[in-house]
């Protein structure tokens, strides 16, 4: 899928009408195949610029252009379409508790499925191959038919990412794939993405905080600083220098990849009151 | 031998919110003082010589309860009937519910993603959640009194008051459940295009299942206590039973009714934490 953005900014609905908008007015073309990588430090508005591009976020100014289609003024159905056509995998694996893997993996191909056949599903699997090719992609084979809440952080990180490999969808952001990985799986993980990537013609995009692997995995990388775009060059022309200036205040960040942060089992939602009559 | 007096408190340490804290105490006892008036509230009538003795007359009836082969095949069939009551009254409310619980819940919106929700789909939620608080603001007691002039005496009236009250309740709470758990996997699925009903099934509800059901089996408790009420008024049931043994003073089959009660809350109590057990 073919990205061309003019002027696009966005901001956050729940933000305050004074606030700076999280994504400052910035041009990009990204063509059909391509794979780029986004860095910056925290809070530089990278994930705001996935959401932006997933028509998660409507533009608060600017244009957004899908395959040459401005998405936001298409009538609401076709944008749930075109929707189904693009994979946003956001930081925190959206994986509710109790799931089993294999219905979660295959939750990525809802878009490609009617009602009737996805709720077949739920009582047998539709497609189990699909999703155990996935899983073995991130090295996840063996929890096919386990539950998603006796996972560990980074293996819930990968059952995430394994749905973008049954997503019908030729576009995908992908952010921070690899926060809850330790260096080996990061590694994996992001080579399985880029292949697969690659060797179906999706174009992605996605962002990291290790800035080694991002400058050695893709060959275009965005600098994004303060929601405004720093850079946007070649893996090869980006210099230590470049890269000081991005991180400026916050090299702790450059330096050490983020401590991996395995987020805990999502808590149990707290119970309702409930009264009787 | 004296003791070493002891030494003067730091004002500083002392706890600054005392004082408001027995201001908005005092305030709400004299809040409370006409509502007591309001409803008459004298308890120590109670302990009155003469009431005391009326009470323990009407409580040493319970004993010995009734056990006769005849009574107790009654009470058994009457039970079954009861929660046949309940039961077929919350399934139908689940019918009330169910529907109106997908379409007024905001987080199947897929409108709301982009950040504001649509006219349309905000009006319809409104005029949905009317409709839920019509039904359920009018008590089963008065559904109950209705439907007995409309289909005669008999559990159909109870059933179908049940269903509209229960209808009402289980499709506001549903929608407050599930409008109040993590969202997050539910947005993700619409975002990447799934359906509304594709997110509910695979995002929202595995999501809140433990939630809902016990609230379900809770509510089919309420339904077996509110059933009890609507036999009063000839809804049929043990109910019914009740009411009539209650006026013939046989305080022995009011005591074995009533252990009834207690058994079936026991188990719809054991029920829920079993299924709650299961689902999480």
């Amino acid at each position: 899928m073919r990205i061309e953005a003019q002027g696009l900014s966005a901001r956050h609905p729940a933000a305050r009408s004074g606030a700076a908008a999280a994504l400052a007015p910035l041009d990009l073309h990204i063509g059909a195949g391509e794979q780029v990588v986004v860095i910056g430090p925290s809070g530089a508005g990278k994930t705001t610029l996935l959401q932006a591009l997933a028509c998660a976020l409507p533009p608060s100014a600017g244009r957004l252009q899908l395959n040459g289609q401005d998405p936001w003024s298409l009538p609401r159905s076709a944008l749930q379409r075109l929707r189904g056509r693009l994979f946003l995998a956001p930081q925190t694996p959206p994986l509710p508790p109790r799931q089993r893997v294999v219905t979660a993996v295959l939750a990525g191909r809802l878009p490609a499925m009617g009602l009737a056949a996805s709720l077949a599903s739920l009582f047998y699997p539709r497609d189990i191959p699909a999703a155990h090719e996935a899983l073995e992609r991130f090295d996840l084979a063996d929890k096919l038919f386990e539950r998603v809440d006796r996972l560990s952080g980074g293996e819930r990180q990968r059952v995430g990412l394994a749905r973008a490999l049954v997503a019908p969808a030729t576009l995908w952001l992908i952010d921070e794939p690899l926060s809850a990985l330790d260096p080996t799986r990061a590694r994996q993980a992001l080579a399985a993405l880029t292949d697969e990537a690659r060797q179906r013609g999706i174009t992605l995009v996605a962002t990291l905080h290790q800035v080694d692997l991002a400058l050695a995995a893709f060959p275009r990388v965005i600098g994004l600083r303060d929601g405004a775009l720093a850079f946007d060059l070649p893996a090869a022309q980006v210099s230590p220098g470049h890269l000081a200036r991005l991180y400026d205040q916050h090299e702790d960040e450059l330096r050490a990849a983020p401590a991996t942060a395995v987020d805990p089992p999502p808590a149990p939602p707290a119970p309702v009151v409930m009264h009787c009559r | 031998m004296s003791t070493p007096a002891l030494p003067a408190p730091d004002p500083r340490l002392r706890d600054p919110a005392l004082w408001s804290r027995l201001a908005w105490a005092s305030a709400a006892l004299v809040l409370l003082w006409p509502l007591a008036v309001a409803c008459e509230f004298r308890p120590w009538v109670l302990l009155e010589a003469d009431n005391l003795r009326v009470s323990g007359q009407f409580l040493a009836s319970f004993l010995p309860p009734a056990l006769g082969a005849e009574f107790l095949w009654l009470v058994a069939r009457e039970t079954w009937r009861t929660v046949a009551i309940a039961t077929a009254g919350i399934t139908l409310g689940l019918l009330i519910a169910v529907p109106a619980t997908l379409l007024s819940a905001r987080a199947l919106s897929v409108s709301a993603l982009g950040g504001r929700m649509a006219a349309l789909p905000f009006v319809l939620r409104q005029a949905l959640r009317w409709a839920l608080i019509v039904l359920r603001s009018v008590p089963e007691l008065v559904w109950a009194l209705v439907f007995v002039r409309v289909v005669g005496l008999g559990p159909t009236a109870g059933v179908l008051a049940i269903a509209l009250t229960y209808g009402g309740m289980l499709g506001k709470v549903y929608g407050d459940i599930l409008d109040s758990g993590d969202p997050h996997a539910t947005e993700t699925l619409l975002r990447n295009g799934s359906g509304r009903l594709q997110a509910f099934a695979y995002g929202l509800l595995p999501q809140n299942a433990a939630e809902l059901t016990s609230y379900t089996i809770y509510r089919w408790e309420c339904a077996i206590r509110s059933s009890v009420v609507l036999g009063f008024v000839g809804a049929g049931g043990l109910g019914q039973q009740l009411d009539s043994s209650m006026k013939m003073f046989a305080g022995g089959e009011v005591a074995t009714m009533l252990a009834v009660f207690v058994a079936l809350v026991a188990l719809a109590d054991r029920t829920s934490s079993g299924l709650r057990r299961a689902l999480g």
